[in-house]
């Protein structure tokens, strides 16, 4: 079996007895990139030479017997949101050729910390707008199960990187539900963290009050190996909290007995794909009958969601993607006669047009005379949605629900359409909108043709360790993370 | 229809009704949302970082200091603190903003309210002691954006102020005359100083001014059409346009002609304002809550530190100064200016029975030669007690008030102390009957003349004699004893 295959928590072991070296992952990861590559496009770049030099100074650093972190030597492939220093970081965007990033983000510091090695930049929808990668300025990624389909967005390259076992966990960002939806479509573990469990800073922002980094991975282990390596306080961003970081590891007991799981009915819904829904109930009594409680609950500002999220994410994206104005950085028209035809020129050739669009929204619902109809009441109705969750969690320990309506559609099918596209985020942006953390884990796959489906497990602010053990359990329960894509 | 403007608008009285917004730089070490400094003067773009950069993914983290001076500003003024307050966002697109928009604070500011006491005498030295209080409706804290650069064929944009702390002091329309607008922002850059709150050194920039004005008829309660003008530098560039502005209002209501609500520029070697925009392009500036930055609450205790920084204010120390050393106004005026002057001061006429004498000294001598030889107060080679010990040699008939004089150049000159000097120059003052008898003798031999003279009835003669015996002394004789000794010699 090639390296690239196994878990972290399976290398990290034999890394550790020095069974293997990190140059020998750090191979066959390169490898299979170049071999894949080509067919399914996850990557916008990667370094293969640099992967290589950084996976010997590990070796060299273990030979001599220093201290290793948790990941030393694991190659961790990057979302092209994140900064990382003297790379390229162009969040799938045009307007951002041109650009290398002077600073680390503190997720990227933290997972050198851990001795993971920061690999190539992921393919995205531009600016993480999108559902599908289709948005990327520079081309579709493809779903390592069926090359025709999309593989999730926006954080789709971090999805089909991990599903193709190009690398064994990716980092992307999830603003209403770009982690999780890609990691149901490619059939692998996705993680969104309660807001402010994981510093913001270095992330390319959308949306500031929705935005969180999270891990993608093979396994629920491995998962938690990476939310503990990312997560914490950090000095730089003030909305991080300062709660502790508990070694999620070991939450992973595979014993549900006696928790409580709520279903709530605002998520089966008519309009969803009865195979998808036949998985998830299917999951459900998985989880039941391994000792779990299940209740029904209610989440009544569930419809609204969607609604708010459009709101409150596009008025703060119009202020985010400002500052892209060919002054400092990027790229930048020529020939402009003055500044305002400078803004324009530029931003209306490096900008596409889900961008464009959601600019355009944000813009309107933060102008005189429409903030309070609009804004103001999202904001209203967000403390609503919040609520809906809090009052739930008084009833069980965590949710589960399917984490999209439905398997990955096909490149195109919806890409004129953008409210179908946003319909595909309608079980995951209310978790972004009360700030709590969820996890997509494997549960099962539509028949014909194969595409996996997700579950998904929420829980309270900071409640990582509960879902990761529900997901853990449910996972240790069933096979799914066996099946491997044929590309 | 200007034509047509009839005698009575001609004839209307009008009132001026001008509110400010101040911009002041406050005083911290570092930026006010990262930690690059905010030195002056440094190459273009060498004091940046990704943060004040503006660039992709960087994220604000505030400045406490800053929030804390802002506070003692609110303090300083009388103004409500805040308990919570928040940071919103303020968007419009311009070369020197690096995001795009402004981090500043739209509807829960941290000061609000409070109060600026100014007085006349800063205009009129004759109007001294009146004073007349202006309102402020709040003080909030924003960032500073870069500085654009226009060359022959390109522009450049300087971001080292980027980021800088800027307070907004926004006052009611209460002032009513550009000298009122001129004493109010004296008096508000004198406690900005006092607290240690800015430096509001006009040269650097630091504080900039936006001046709304509006004239209605007297006696007319609502406030007529209001006008902005932007950006202005100078106390005296705010004077005249205010001059000129409220000027070209009441003119243009006199000729019956309509004002418009629009932002105005001041151009300064013209001396006139110009239209920049009207109501109708007025930015929407699209404010909503900074997201990236958690909302401000104070607890009690940390305000309870800041208030402990609070320091006297300078017309309360004026007063105070006048009835408890019972010095002028004036030399209260003079002494309270500086925080560090008025302590030398107080330190010296604690340490003396004549406080008059000693701010005489210092307002006179003192900052005259410190002045002449650019030194602040602080540097000073004279030393508080050494001043007492002066007056004190005078007071006491030790030394003549002329001889005080060249015992104070030397002072100045070495460091040393008052008694020390007039010890080594043999400088004491001569009021032995003995000597000054000899030297009384000496002159009425040499001067038969004026001698008639006085004898004569000629009063003034006297005044002659006694320079002449003054000069044989070498100034060190006590001029009354001296007068005193003649009189007794020549009537007797
Ligand atoms: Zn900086």
């Amino acid at each position: 079996m090639n390296l690239n295959e196994l878990t972290i928590h399976e290398l990290s072991g034999r890394l550790a007895k020095k069974e293997i070296a990190a140059a020998d992952l750090a191979r066959d990861v390169v490898a299979r990139t170049e071999a894949v590559e080509p067919r399914l496009h996850a990557f916008l770049e990667w370094n293969g030479g640099e992967l290589l030099a950084a996976a010997r100074d590990v070796d060299e650093r273990r030979a001599r017997g220093e201290a290793m972190g948790p990941l030393a030597g694991i190659p961790v492939g990057i979302k092209d949101v994140l900064n990382v220093k003297g790379h390229t970081c162009r969040c799938g965007s045009k307007i951002l050729q041109g650009y290398v990033a002077p600073y680390d983000a503190t997720v990227i510091a933290k997972l050198r910390a851990a001795g993971a090695i920061p690999f190539g930049r992921l393919n995205m929808d531009e600016f993480a707008m999108g559902s599908s990668t289709e948005n990327s300025a520079f081309g579709v990624t493809r779903n390592p199960w069926d090359l025709e389909r999309i593989p999730g967005g926006s954080s789709g390259g971090s999805a089909a990187a991990v599903a193709a076992s190009e690398t064994p966990a990716t980092l992307g960002s999830d603003t209403g539900g770009s982690i999780r939806q890609p990691a149901s479509l490619c059939g692998v573990v996705g993680l969104k963290p309660t807001y402010g469990r994981v510093s913001r800073f270095g992330l390319v922002a959308f949306a500031s009050s929705l935005d969180q980094i999270g891990p993608f991975a093979k396994d629920v282990t491995d998962a938690a190996l990476v939310l503990g390596a990312i997560s914490g306080k950090d000095p730089n961003d003030s909305t991080s909290v300062p709660e502790p970081v508990p070694d999620y590891t070991k939450a992973l007991t595979g014993d549900v007995k006696g928790m409580k799981l709520g279903l709530p009915k605002e998520y089966f819904i008519p309009g969803m794909d009865k195979e998808v829904e036949a998985a998830a109930r299917a999951a459900v009594d998985r989880l039941s009958s391994l000792g779990a409680e299940i209740v029904d609950i209610s989440l009544p500002h569930t419809d609204y969601g969607l609604a708010v999220y459009y709101i409150i994410a596009t008025a703060e994206a119009s202020a985010n993607l400002a500052r892209f104005d060919g002054v400092r950085y990027g790229s930048r028209a020529k020939d402009a006669k003055d500044p305002i035809d400078m803004y324009g020129r530029t931003r209306g050739a490096g900008f596409g047009p889900e961008v464009t669009r959601r600019i355009i929204l944000g813009t309107y619902v933060l102008s005189s005379g429409y903030y309070d109809a609009y804004y103001l009441r999202a904001q209203k109705v967000r403390t609503l949605i919040r609520r809906d969750f809090m009052e739930a969690f008084q009833k069980c320990d965590a949710i589960v629900t399917p984490t999209t309506p439905s398997a990955a559609f096909k490149i195109g099918e919806k890409a004129e359409d953008p409210l179908t596209m946003y319909l595909s985020d309608i079980f995951t942006v209310n978790v972004n909108l009360a700030g709590i953390c969820g996890v997509s884990v494997p549960c099962g796959f539509t028949k014909q043709p194969k595409l996996p489906i997700g579950l998904q497990v929420l829980g309270k602010p900071f409640g990582e360790e509960t879902i990761l053990k529900v997901a853990h359990a449910y996972e240790q329960a069933t096979d799914w993370r066996k099946a491997r894509p044929a590309i | 229809m200007a034509e047509g403007a009839t005698g009575d608008l001609a004839a209307m009285e009008y009132e001026i009704c001008i509110g400010l917004e101040t911009h002041v730089q406050v005083k911290t070490r570092t930026k006010v949302f990262c930690a690059c400094p905010t030195e002056f003067g440094a190459e273009p773009n060498s004091n940046v970082c990704p943060v004040c950069l503006g660039y992709p993914g960087s994220l604000p983290v505030i400045n406490e200091e800053a929030i804390r001076k802002t506070v003692l500003a609110g303090m300083l003024v009388g103004a409500k603190i805040a308990r919570y307050s928040k940071f919103d966002r303020k968007n419009y697109f311009y070369p020197d903003m690096p995001k795009n928009y402004q981090i500043s604070q739209y509807d829960l500011p941290l000061v609000i309210g409070g109060t600026v006491e100014y007085d006349f005498g800063i205009v009129d030295k004759k109007r001294l002691g009146e004073t007349k209080v202006c309102h402020l409706t709040r003080i909030h804290l924003e960032e500073d954006v870069g500085k654009n650069f226009h060359f022959e064929r390109t522009s450049g944009v300087d971001f080292n102020r980027a980021g800088t702390p800027l307070m907004e002091i926004v006052s009611e329309p209460d002032l009513s005359s550009s000298d009122e607008a001129f004493a109010y922002l004296t008096a508000l850059k004198e406690i900005l100083i006092y607290g240690g709150i800015s430096d509001c050194d006009m040269e650097k920039g630091q504080v900039r001014c936006d001046v709304n004005i509006s004239v209605r008829p007297k006696g007319q309660k609502e406030l007529g059409q209001k006008v902005e003008i932007k950006n202005m530098n100078t106390f005296s560039g705010v004077r005249h346009a205010i001059d000129y502005e409220s000027q070209r209002q009441i003119e243009t209501l006199r000729r019956g002609g309509k004002l418009v609500q629009e932002t105005r520029r001041w151009d300064d070697v013209a001396g006139v304002t110009e239209s920049m925009r009207t109501k109708e392009h007025a930015h929407d500036y699209r404010y909503f809550p900074e997201p990236d930055l958690l909302p401000v609450s104070l607890s009690e205790e940390w305000l309870a530190e800041v208030r402990k920084l609070v320091p006297e204010l300078p017309s309360a120390k004026r007063k105070r100064m006048v009835e408890r050393y019972g010095i002028p106004l004036y030399d209260a005026g003079v002494l309270s200016a500086d925080a560090a002057l008025a302590d030398y001061f107080e330190a010296a006429a604690k340490a003396s029975k004549n406080p008059k004498s000693v701010a005489n000294w210092i307002c006179n001598d003192l900052l005259r030669d410190l002045a002449e030889a650019k030194l602040a107060i602080g540097q000073s080679p004279v030393k508080p007690p050494h001043i007492a010990e002066l007056v004190e040699l005078v007071d006491s008939g030790r030394i003549s008030s002329k001889i005080a004089k060249d015992v104070f150049v030397e002072m100045f000159k070495t460091g040393k102390a008052p008694a020390a000097i007039v010890a080594e120059k043999g400088w004491v003052q001569v009021s032995d009957t003995g000597a000054i008898g000899k030297f009384c003798d000496e002159v009425i031999a040499a001067n038969p003349k004026i001698v008639a003279d006085f004898k004569a009835g000629k009063e003034v003669a006297l005044n002659a004699l006694t320079g002449q015996v003054m000069k044989l002394s070498k100034g060190k004789a006590n001029p009354q004893a001296v007068r005193d000794a003649l009189r007794a010699k020549l009537t007797g």
